[in-house]
C-alpha cells in the first residue's frame, strides 16, 4: 500500500469550497435570525458623554440598540475577559462596556434589525457626543515613552564596547509600518439562540475552544450550554486567534433578544481589530575584518495599546543564526490610543529578521563580502540564547540550494552593475527563521467495520490544508485509503486542541492521530487473536501494522486479518478511541525552521518602478507532509512578502488618530500583475530528535526573510538603502 | 447607507423629467461609484433613477468619420470594440489600465466621466472635507495627500479626478454630448471636469438636471503613435500616482500634431495646450518631449507626500512621448513597464 504522507495529495476539502458547500461562520442560517450593525467611536480617546439611540429605534424593523448603558451583563473582571492567547500584562478590551472611548472605531454601539440593511442604516442614526482627550496614534512621537520588555534572549559580553573597537560596523534604523491581516472572510459570527438560554456560536476563529471558554467566562455560561463552531475558516493569519469582539457582540444581542443573531463586520471595521504592530528596529553590527561577529546590538520598539501589553520577540533571532562574541538585545513596547497589536504570520520574526537580514547586507557590502558567505562565517550551530544545539538545522543546505538554483554564482557584486534593457536588476538574498513548536493535543478515531474512519479534533483549518494533511497521517496511520477517511474540526465539543497558530497543527495533530491509531490497533490486535487459529495468535503490538485494510504481521506478510473479521469475531461494528498526545519535554536540543530566500528585481531606473521578478525560496521544515499544500503555504508567504516589501502599509492620519485606507482598494497587497515567477525548494532535514515523525510545520516560515532579500535586492539594482518600508516608487526616485 | 426610493427611467426623455423633479435624485448606471458612496454615506440620494436599461448602449461611426459611443457602453465592450480598436488604440488602453475586468465589465461610460474623486477624507465622514460638506475645511491639505493633486489646485481642494478613461477621451478632444430639459447640447470635453476653485463639491459643469447620452471622437484617432502609462504604486488595480495619454502624428521625423494629457495630476484629466504648441514642428526627440515636460508642468506644486509627482510626471511624460513616436506603446497586458 502506498503511503500519503509526503505525496502532493489535492485538498480534500477543496470540492466542498469551489462549490459553495463548505460553509462559514456569516452564512449558517437560523430561525428568526436577527442581523447586527456596529456603530464606531469617531474618536480615539475620551469618553461617551450622551449617547442618543432615539432615532435608531424609531427605525421600523430597528429590534434594540445596545450600548454600554443598557446592555446585558457581562464579566467585570480582568481574569474574566482573557483569554488562552491573551497577553499577559493588561486589561482585555471589553466592547460595549462603559463609557470608555480608547481607539477610533471601537464599538459602542449594536443595532439589532429584522435584516441587515435596516440595522445599518439605523446604525448611522445614533448620536453620539464625546469628551474628547488628547491622543497619540505615532509611534515616532511615542518613541521615548517607550518602556522595556523582558525577552528570552540573553545578552553577554559588551556589545557597545566591542562595537566601538570593531573594525568594520554597520549601525542603522529600519522601520515597518502598521500591517493588517485582510483575510478574504470578513469576521463574523452567527449565534444561535437554541432556547433555555442555550447558544450555538458559528465564528470565524483559529480556536473554537478558546472562543467557547472564553464566551462561557464573559457571560456567566456552563460549559454544556455554549457551543462554539467553526468548520471553515477563509483565512485570518493571526487574526483570528483572540476571540474578536464581533463574537462578544453577536452573543450580546442574542442575549438581549433571546434569538438568534448574526454580525458580519465591514471590511472597514476589520482596521478596528488587531494589527501587526508598526516597529521600529535599531542594528548595531561590529565585525572583524575577516566576517565573523564581534558585535550584535538589537533593538526593537514596538506598538502595543494602553491597555494590554502585546510583544513577540524581535530580537531574539539573530543568536540563533550568528555567531557573536558579543550580544545586546533590547526590546521595548511604546503605547499608543489604538486597539492592542496581535499576532500576524511569523509575528516578531517577520519583522525582526527584516531588519537583521537588511543589516547582514549591509555588512557583508561594508566587509566586501558576498552576502552568503557573510553568513557562512558567521553560522551559528548553537541557539546562542540557551546554548543549545539544534534538532536539526539544514540552514547551510538552504543556502546551498538556493543559491544553486537561484543562479546567485553569476551575481556581479557592484550596486548598478546588472541591467535587463532599461530596466536595473538586483540580486538579494535573506535568512529566514521560525520556531517549530509542537502542543498537546487530543483525537478520537471511530473506526467501522466497513473500513471507513472518522476522525474529530477541535483543531480549526484556516485554509493552511489542516483537513488534508490529517487525512493523509490517518489514512497512512490505519491503512485506509484517504477516501474512507473523513476529518471533523473546529467544533469546541471535539477533543481538545490548541488555537490554530504558531506552526504547530502539523506535528501536533500528526501525532495525536499516530498516538489515537495506536489505540485502535491494540484493540483489533486483540480482537484478531480472539479468532479461533488466528494468525495472530502470538503477535505482539508493535509487531503488526495496519495496511490495506487489514491487520497485518511486519515480521511475515501473510499472517494477516481484515479489520471487518476481526471486528466481527467481537461482535463489534465500530472501534471508538481518543487519546491525548503530549510530546517528550527535551530541553537538551533547540528546534528552529530554517530559510534562505533569493530574490530578483526588474528597476525601471528613471520611474521607479519595481517588480520582484524571481524569487527562490529554499526551506528547511523537517518532514513535509503535503508536497502541494506545504509549496502553496511557501508560494503564498512569499506573495506576502512581496506585499511587506513593495506595497503594504496601514496609513494613520495622526491629527485624527485614525485610518484612512481602511479598505482593500487603497490599502495595497500584491496583485497577479506583482508576481512573477517564484520557485519554492524543501531542503531533506530529516530530524527525529524534534518529534517521531520529524515534523516543523511551515505556516510562518516561508514570509521570513522575503521583504529583507527583496530590499537587498532593490539596493543591488539601485545602489539606494531604502530601510522604510514599503519601498514605493517615490522612496527609489528620490 | 440610508432608505432610498428607486425608480427605472424608460427613455432619456423620462430619466430627465425624473431628475428634474427631485434634485436629490442620482441616476444609477453600473453602480460600481454610486453604490460604494451611498454604503460609506457620503452619497445619500433620496432616489435612484436606473438609467442602465435605456438604450444607450451603442457605438456608431459618425457622418464626419468619428465615432459616437453611447453612455452606457460598458468599459470592457469600449475597450474591446473592434472600431475602437482599431482607430482609437489610446483609449482602448487607458480603459484596460483602470480598474479589473469585473469592474469594467460593470462601469458605464457615463458613470466613467462622474466618478468622484478617491480622496481618503471624502470617503470618511468623520473628517473635515469642503468637496463632500462644503465649508467644513480640506483635510488633505496638511494630511494624507499621497494621491492628490499637483497641477489646478485650490486652497479648498487638492483632489484628483481619478479616471483613466477620462485621460484618454481629454487627448483625443472629445465632445460629451447631454440632455436636459431645455434640450440636447455638446460639451467640449476639457470643458466638461472643473477645477476645484472655491466649490470643490461641483465636479463638472453638468448641470443638476442633465443625462450624458453620449461621447463623440472626432475622425483623427492617432492609431499609429500613441502610448497610455499608467505609473501606480503596484502594477495593477490601483488608481494613477500619474498616467499620461501620448498621442503624435508623425511626418518624417517631425512632430505635426501632439495631444498631451495626464491624470492622477488634477482635478481633471489635465491637458495643456501650450505644451502641446510646443511640441509641433519640433523633431520626436527627448529634448523636445523635455521641453513639453516642463511647460505642462511649469506650475505644478506639491504637497508633504506627492511632490514626487512633479519629477514622476515629467519623466512619465518623455517615456510616454517615446513610446507614442516609436510606435511602441505600453502594453496594458505585459507585467511591466516599457
Ligand atoms: C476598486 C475600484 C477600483 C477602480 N479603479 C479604477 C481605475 O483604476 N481607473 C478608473 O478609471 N476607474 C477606476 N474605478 C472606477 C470605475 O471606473 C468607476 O466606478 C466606473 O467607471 C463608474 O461607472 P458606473 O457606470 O458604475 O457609475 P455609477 O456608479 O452608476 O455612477 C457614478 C456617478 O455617475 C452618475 N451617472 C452615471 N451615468 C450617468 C449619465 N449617463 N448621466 C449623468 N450622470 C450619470 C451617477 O449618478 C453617479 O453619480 C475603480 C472603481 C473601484 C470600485
Ligand atoms: S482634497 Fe478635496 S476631497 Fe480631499 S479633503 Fe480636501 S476638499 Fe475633500
Amino acid at each position: 500500500m502506498t503511503s500519503y504522507i509526503g505525496t502532493a495529495t489535492s485538498r480534500v476539502d477543496g470540492r466542498a469550497k469551489v462549490t459553495g458547500e463548505a460553509r462559514y461562520a456569516g452564512e449558517f442560517k437560523a430561525i428568526r435570525l436577527a442581523h447586527a450593525a456596529v456603530v464606531e467611536s469617531a474618536i480615539p480617546k475620551g469618553r461617551i458623554s450622551r449617547i442618543d439611540t432615539g432615532a435608531a429605534r424609531r427605525v421600523a424593523g430597528v429590534l434594540d440598540v445596545l450600548t454600554h448603558e443598557n446592555r446585558p451583563r457581562m464579566a467585570d473582571t480582568d481574569k474574566a475577559w482573557k483569554d488562552d492567547v491573551a497577553p499577559e500584562d493588561g486589561s482585555p478590551f471589553r466592547p460595549l462596556y462603559d463609557d470608555r472611548i480608547m481607539f477610533s472605531g471601537q464599538p459602542i454601539a449594536l443595532v439589532l434589525g429584522e435584516d441587515w440593511e435596516t440595522a445599518r442604516y439605523a446604525a448611522s442614526l445614533v448620536d453620539i457626543q464625546y469628551d474628547k482627550q488628547d491622543f497619540v496614534t505615532d509611534l515616532r512621537q511615542q518613541h521615548d515613552q517607550a518602556f522595556v520588555v523582558e525577552k528570552p534572549d540573553k545578552p553577554h559580553g559588551d556589545a557597545d564596547k566591542a562595537f566601538a573597537a570593531a573594525s568594520v560596523r554597520h549601525e542603522a534604523e529600519y522601520y515597518i509600518p502598521t500591517e493588517h491581516h485582510n483575510p478574504m472572510e470578513l469576521f463574523a459570527s452567527t449565534v444561535v439562540w437554541d432556547g433555555g438560554g442555550k447558544l450555538t456560536v458559528y465564528d470565524k476563529t483559529q480556536g473554537v475552544q478558546n472562543v467557547q471558554r472564553y464566551l462561557c467566562s464573559v457571560f456567566d455560561k456552563a460549559p454544556d450550554d455554549l457551543r462554539v463552531i467553526s468548520p471553515y475558516v477563509g483565512g485570518a493569519f493571526g487574526a483570528g486567534l483572540r476571540p474578536q469582539y464581533q463574537v462578544v457582540l453577536a452573543t450580546l444581542g442574542a442575549l438581549a433578544l433571546r434569538r438568534s443573531v448574526r454580525l458580519v463586520l465591514t471590511r472597514q471595521q476589520m482596521y478596528g481589530l488587531g494589527y501587526r504592530p508598526a516597529t521600529i528596529e535599531r542594528l548595531a553590527l561590529g565585525a572583524s575584518a575577516n566576517g565573523t561577529l564581534d558585535a550584535l546590538t538589537h533593538e526593537a520598539i514596538a506598538v502595543t495599546s494602553q491597555f494590554e501589553e502585546f510583544s513577540r520577540n524581535d530580537t531574539g533571532w539573530a543568536a540563533l543564526l550568528y555567531k557573536s562574541t558579543n550580544a545586546n538585545y533590547v526590546h521595548k513596547l511604546a503605547r499608543l490610543d489604538l486597539p492592542t497589536s496581535s499576532d500576524m504570520r511569523a509575528p516578531g520574526a517577520a519583522t525582526g529578521v527584516y531588519a537583521l537580514e537588511c543589516a547582514m547586507d549591509e555588512l557583508a557590502i561594508a566587509l566586501k563580502l558576498d552576502p552568503v558567505e557573510l553568513r557562512l562565517r558567521c553560522y551559528s550551530d548553537r541557539d546562542q540564547n540557551e546554548d543549545l544545539p539544534y534538532t536539526s538545522k539544514a540552514l547551510r543546505e538552504c543556502y546551498r540550494q538556493g543559491a544553486e538554483a537561484f543562479g546567485w554564482k553569476a551575481r556581479k557584486a557592484e550596486p548598478r552593475s546588472m541591467r535587463d534593457g532599461s530596466d536595473l536588476v538586483g540580486w538579494g538574498m535573506a535568512t529566514g527563521v521560525w520556531e517549530a513548536l509542537q502542543m498537546p493535543m487530543a483525537v478520537r478515531i471511530v473506526l467501522g467495520a466497513n473500513g471507513h474512519a472518522e476522525v474529530f479534533c477541535a483543531a480549526s483549518d484556516i485554509g493552511t490544508g489542516t483537513y488534508t494533511i490529517m487525512a493523509q497521517v490517518a489514512a497512512d496511520a490505519l491503512g485506509l485509503p484517504i477516501d474512507n477517511i473523513t476529518i471533523r474540526l473546529g467544533d469546541s465539543t471535539l477533543p481538545q486542541a490548541p488555537v490554530e497558530g504558531g506552526s504547530w497543527m502539523a506535528a501536533s495533530t500528526a501525532h495525536a492521530i499516530a498516538a489515537t491509531a495506536e489505540e485502535i490497533r491494540g484493540e483489533l490486535l486483540a480482537l484478531a487473536k480472539r479468532i479461533k487459529d488466528s494468525p495472530l495468535a502470538d503477535a505482539r503490538p508493535e509487531d503488526v501494522a495496519l495496511a490495506d485494510g487489514r491487520l497485518v504481521s511486519k515480521l511475515d506478510a501473510s499472517r494477516a486479518i481484515s479489520i471487518a473479521d476481526a471486528m466481527r469475531s467481537g461482535a463489534i461494528e465500530r472501534i471508538e478511541k481518543e487519546k491525548t498526545n503530549t510530546f517528550a519535554e527535551d530541553k537538551k536540543h533547540a528546534r528552529n525552521t530554517h530559510s534562505a530566500v533569493f530574490a530578483e528585481v526588474k528597476v525601471d531606473e528613471q520611474l521607479g518602478v519595481i517588480r520582484v521578478t524571481r524569487v527562490v525560496s529554499a526551506v528547511a521544515a523537517g518532514r513535509i507532509l503535503n508536497a502541494k499544500t506545504a509549496h502553496s503555504q511557501i508560494m503564498g508567504s512569499v506573495v506576502w512578502g512581496i506585499g511587506m516589501a513593495l506595497h503594504e502599509e496601514t496609513v494613520f492620519d495622526h491629527r485624527f488618530g485614525r485610518i484612512m485606507n481602511a479598505n482593500i482598494a487603497e490599502y495595497h497587497v500584491p496583485v497577479n500583475a506583482d508576481v512573477h515567477d517564484i520557485k519554492v525548494i524543501f531542503v531533506d532535514e530529516p530530524d527525529d530528535l524534534v518529534n517521531p515523525m520529524g515534523i516543523k510545520g511551515l505556516g510562518e516560515i516561508g514570509i521570513v526573510g522575503v521583504a529583507a532579500a527583496i530590499a537587498n535586492a532593490v539596493y543591488h539594482a539601485t545602489g539606494k538603502r531604502i530601510r522604510d518600508l514599503p519601498i514605493t516608487l517615490d522612496k527609489v526616485m528620490r | 447607507m440610508i432608505p432610498f426610493h428607486y425608480a427605472r427611467a424608460n427613455d432619456v426623455a423620462d430619466a430627465v423629467r425624473m431628475i428634474s423633479a427631485d434634485p436629490a435624485a442620482k441616476f444609477i448606471a453600473g453602480g460600481t461609484n454610486l453604490v460604494d458612496l451611498m454604503k460609506e454615506n457620503v452619497e445619500r440620494p433620496s432616489r435612484l433613477i436606473d438609467i442602465s436599461r435605456l438604450p444607450l448602449d451603442t457605438i456608431e461611426p459618425t457622418a464626419d468619420g468619428g465615432l459616437r459611443i453611447g453612455a452606457l457602453v460598458p468599459n470592457s465592450d469600449l475597450a474591446y470594440h473592434p472600431l475602437v480598436e482599431q482607430r482609437y488604440p489610446l483609449l482602448a488602453s487607458a480603459i484596460l489600465a483602470g480598474a479589473s475586468a469585473q469592474l469594467r465589465n460593470m462601469a458605464s461610460t457615463g458613470g466613467n466621466l462622474l466618478q468622484r474623486t478617491r480622496c481618503a477624507y471624502f470617503y470618511d465622514t468623520v473628517t473635515p472635507c469642503n468637496k463632500r460638506e462644503p465649508g467644513s475645511g480640506c483635510s488633505a491639505i496638511g494630511g494624507i495627500n499621497r494621491i492628490h493633486a499637483i497641477l489646478g489646485t485650490s486652497e479648498n481642494c487638492i483632489a484628483t479626478h481619478p479616471s483613466d478613461m477620462c485621460v484618454a477621451l481629454a487627448a483625443l478632444d472629445a465632445r460629451v454630448r447631454v440632455t436636459g430639459p431645455a434640450g440636447e447640447r455638446a460639451m467640449a470635453f476639457d470643458d466638461f471636469h472643473r477645477l476645484p476653485g472655491d466649490t470643490p463639491q461641483t465636479d463638472t459643469n453638468l448641470l443638476p438636471d442633465e443625462i450624458v447620452t453620449a461621447i463623440e471622437l472626432p475622425a483623427l484617432g492617432f492609431a499609429d503613435n500613441y502610448s497610455y502609462l499608467k505609473i501606480r504604486d503596484r502594477l495593477s488595480y490601483a488608481f494613477a500616482l500619474v498616467s499620461i495619454a501620448a498621442a503624435l502624428e508623425l511626418e518624417g521625423g517631425a512632430i505635426k500634431q501632439a495631444r498631451l494629457a495626464l491624470g492622477g495630476v488634477a482635478h481633471k484629466p489635465w491637458r495643456n495646450t501650450a505644451a502641446e504648441a510646443a511640441l509641433r514642428g519640433q523633431r520626436a526627440d527627448q529634448a523636445s518631449f523635455s521641453r513639453a515636460a516642463d511647460i505642462l508642468l511649469r506650475d505644478a506644486k506639491g504637497y508633504e507626500h506627492n511632490a514626487f509627482k512633479i519629477e514622476l510626471a515629467r519623466r512619465g511624460i518623455i517615456r510616454t512621448l517615446t513610446q507614442a513616436a516609436q510606435a511602441t506603446p505600453q502594453s496594458q497586458y505585459d507585467k511591466k513597464i516599457r
